[in-house]
């Protein structure tokens, strides 16, 4: 199929398991949720910030959803609510934790334990490419591990309970 | 007349940045990826380019969602490193070219690619992670450097043919400039990769090599990928491979392959390098070596490799490369 034809197929993106794209719906929708991310460049507006969060987000035209998801950390559902990576990591960066911090908080591991799995060669595609299994890998012999590793990769798991496992785990920049 | 001697890809990984600053680079984890460009390093200091091309992309530092250009070309004297939350990289700010750069946009518009000049921008680690990986960390980069950003943040980034045929606009506008520079291209970013969401960490080495090697041999085949099949087959941010298709789309249809390095991971990422030379062509004279080469350098590294007539280098001062590749 060629790149145009698939791009007047509407969201077909939302069949990719675990993913958020990034696209003109979800940029309007988190306007201001990335706009107030991209003002923590400056060092004064995170101070402002960390004194009084609540106080702070009254400066962006949030959703009461979006308040609730940066007021959680919860990753996974500012990029549902048109947040992007970029930009969220900032917030992180703001708390003092590195992208693979937040990575690993978004897939619901530990950052030792993702780090690990990116160490042994990342998650694996296989299982991972398509939530209607319409797009299983082309030979019959992976099938089967495509299968299987699905519920192993993790990457179904609920945002919530991904951001409650995660919070121990830290480390500046790595 | 200028003209364009070879591309390079380069990962363009933040960790790999704060490795460099925070002085980890002979940690194993990070020796791994740093070994890897050693190579590259010394291939770049025999090419000598008059001036770099950097196809990369902006991450919500001179651009946030209020303005969002597909194509944004460099075209200022100087381009200072963005304070990415935790203060500037300390890396030397980037001089411009803005008289090729202008010369570029002025041709590549007139050519139908409708892209936007920027004489104030700031740049972050999408463009000095490559810089510090092919020139290490001089106190002034050795050349002056032209941005190209492309937008790989919101979907849709261009395509893959789109950034090939950009490339190819590019090549003639260089090769219209009048003053006899030697540039070098250079595409950034990739691997496969996904840092967003559930399904982060994805790497996919098959896809990968594979596209390691149709950049080298088949790069049309590459400008077939859609979008579609990036996000799913090398991770949502995989996607920013299109641009490497612009530093190859500047190229010439055969190049010769140098080096290539690819290794896993990255911080989240898969990191894939090469090098790529245009071949020089018989009709043209070539420069005569020039003195300031250093000839044991040069002896060097022919002693591990054979020495290849590098046309990057100007002809006869080329130090040999191994055509190498890891896993």
């Amino acid at each position: 199929m060629t790149a145009a034809k698939e791009q007047a197929t509407q969201k077909e993106y939302d069949d990719i398991p675990g993913t958020f794209v990034f696209d003109a719906d979800r940029s309007r929708q988190g306007y201001y949720l990335n706009m107030f991310c991209m003002s923590l460049m400056k060092a004064e507006n995170r101070k402002a910030f960390k004194e009084n969060e609540a106080v702070y987000l009254d400066r962006f035209a949030l959703t009461p959803q979006q308040r609730e998801a940066i007021l959680r950390r919860d990753y996974n559902r500012m990029l549902e609510l048109g947040g992007n990576i970029y930009f969220t990591a900032k917030l992180g960066a703001t708390d003092g934790h590195s992208f693979q911090h937040i990575a690993a908080v978004m897939t619901g591991a530990t950052q030792e334990d993702y780090a690990k799995m990116m160490l042994a060669g990342g998650r694996s595609v296989e299982g991972n490419r398509s939530k209607s299994a319409r797009h299983a890998p082309a030979k019959p012999a992976t099938r089967k591990a495509a299968g299987k590793s699905t519920a192993k990769a993790g990457a179904k798991s609920s945002p919530r309970s991904a951001a409650k496992r995660a919070k121990k785990a830290g480390s500046k920049r790595g | 007349m200028a003209r364009i001697i070879a591309g390079v890809t380069s990962s363009h990984v933040p960790a790999i940045g704060a490795a460099i600053d925070l002085k980890k680079t002979e940690e194993p984890y990070w020796k791994r990826v740093f070994s890897g460009f050693e190579k590259s390093k010394e291939w770049m200091a025999n090419a000598k380019p008059d001036v770099v091309i950097a196809v990369y992309n902006d991450h919500a530092s001179a651009f946030s969602v209020e303005l969002i250009p597909t194509f944004a070309l460099g075209c200022a004297a100087e381009f200072p490193p963005a304070d990415e939350g935790w203060g500037p990289r300390p890396v030397p700010v980037v001089k411009g070219h803005p008289a090729l750069a202008s010369h570029i946009a002025q041709s590549v518009i007139l050519d139908e690619f409708d892209l936007t000049i920027v004489n104030k921008m700031e740049v972050d680690h999408g463009l000095t992670v490559p810089l510090n990986l092919m020139f290490g960390s001089p106190a002034q980069w050795p050349c002056p450097v032209i941005p190209l950003a492309v937008n790989v943040v919101m979907y849709p980034p261009p395509t893959g043919h789109r950034c090939y045929m950009l490339g190819r606009a590019i090549r003639k506008a260089v090769q219209s400039y009048p003053e006899d520079l030697r540039v070098v291209i250079m595409g950034t970013g990739g691997m496969s990769h996904q840092i967003s969401g559930p399904r982060a960490g994805l790497i996919n080495s098959k896809f990968d090599k594979a596209y390691l090697d149709g950049l080298s041999r088949d790069p049309k085949k590459l400008t077939r990928i859609s979008h579609m099949e990036f996000m799913r087959e090398a991770g949502a941010e995989g996607i920013e491979m299109v641009m490497w298709l612009i530093m190859r789309g500047a190229l010439d249809d055969k190049v010769k392959e140098v080096y290539r390095f690819y290794t896993v991971p990255a911080s989240n990422t898969a990191v894939g390098h090469i090098i790529l030379e245009n071949i020089e062509r018989k009709t043209k004279a070539r420069r005569p070596a020039p003195v300031r080469q250093s000839p044991s350098k040069g002896r060097r590294a022919a002693a591990h490799a054979p020495s290849l007539p590098s046309p990057a280098s100007g002809g006869g001062r080329g130090g040999g490369l191994v055509v190498g590749s890891k896993r």
